[in-house]
């Protein structure tokens, strides 16, 4: 018997392709997030509020992931931002080659932020660098508190929790204290925002945070070539 | 449901390893899966029964290795372990921990028959 040692991530050829997408990325000074959650916690709401917010400060780039349909790249489009929409026939996740193959259709050129819009799942997308800064975790009250406890990788992959819908916390039996201290124990380092896209409640601290780190992706070369653009 | 994709990323390495002539040899492919790395060990079997059917790797079966979870905490130093994969240190409290074990998705070893093995 012969025996071949190789000791060789199993997800190493689509973190090479992330590493790519990551370098695009950079070159383009994007701040990238890759928002993941369960199916109808609000992601595209998210995207929707967030985009109203910050039109006028930054300029977005979108990309859409779902089994089926466009009608999420439908929607985005119709707030005159770049959108593609990935569609994955099935598959549970998006993976770094299919936003590489997206990325041909979108121009990220004078873009700051990308926005990459993960398929409705609070399982398997946790395993996949797609090149993204860092993943955006989202849950609504709705699913309750115990979540980051029955999907611990998620959250443990996640640099931001936002908890969305608190204004449906009256009619739902969610402890948002609980809800945080439950995703805490799952990674002591995540940054909590909580939204309610419908009455528009932390919609401007979660922005806040997306405009701090999308000015300081642009290098201190490029601010002082626009700053002397506008002398 | 991703255990399919990673079935065909484990064929794909297979491949990328062992010379053409040997791929039908091979017979035990050992996988290290940590305990959080999200993926079942038996969902990955079955995907990878179901991709390899009917090809050269028909036969070759895949040995899993699972690894526990582990925490190493940063202000006690000790290691440690829990069920839900919380990071918090389970002998002193602290939040101020690091992974070490428990995340794994690794190809370890490709074992292939001899010709007389085969025969």
């Amino acid at each position: 018997m012969n025996v071949i040692t190789i000791e060789r991530k199993v997800l190493q050829k689509n973190d090479e392709i992330a590493s790519k997408n990551r370098d695009l990325f950079k070159k383009n000074s994007l701040f990238t997030i890759n928002i993941v959650s369960s199916p109808g916690s609000g992601k595209t709401r998210l995207v929707e509020r967030t985009i109203e917010h910050l039109k006028n400060k930054i300029k977005f780039a979108v990309i859409e992931g779902d089994v089926q349909t466009d009608l999420d790249a439908q929607r985005v489009s119709g707030y005159n931002v770049p959108v593609v929409q990935i569609i994955t026939n099935g598959a549970c996740h998006l993976e770094a080659n299919l936003v590489k193959d997206a990325l041909q259709n979108l121009e990220l050129e004078g873009k700051d932020l990308l926005i990459i819009e993960n398929v409705g799942n609070l399982v398997c997308p946790a395993g996949y660098d797609l090149g993204e800064d860092h993943k955006v975790v989202i849950i609504s009250v709705t699913e309750g508190d115990d979540k980051p406890l029955k999907y611990p990788k998620m959250f443990m992959n996640s640099k931001v929790l936002v908890i969305n819908k608190i204004d449906l916390l009256p009619y739902v039996n969610c402890d948002i204290k609980v809800l945080r201290e439950n995703a805490l124990k799952m990674n002591p380092g995540l940054i909590v925002f909580e939204t309610s896209c419908t009455t528009g409640e932390g919609i401007d601290k979660w922005c806040g945070y997306l405009l701090k780190n999308s000015h300081s992706e642009r290098s201190e070369e490029q601010r002082n070539v626009e700053q002397s653009h506008r002398v | 449901m991703h255990e399919l994709s990673l079935a065909q990323d484990i064929v794909e390495i297979v491949y990328q390893n062992v010379p053409a002539n040997e791929i039908s040899r091979v017979k035990n492919i050992v996988i290290k899966v940590g305990e959080f790395s999200g993926v079942a060990a038996d969902s990955l079997k079955f995907s990878f029964q179901a991709v390899t059917s009917k090809s050269e790797l028909e036969n070759t079966d895949l040995e899993i290795i699972n690894t526990p979870f582990e925490l190493k905490c940063n202000a006690c130093g000790q290691t440690s372990s829990n069920e839900f994969g919380m990071m918090i240190c389970t002998e002193c409290g602290s939040n101020d921990t690091k992974t070490i074990s428990g995340n794994e998705l690794e190809v370890i070893e490709i074992k292939i028959n001899s010709m007389e093995e085969v025969i």
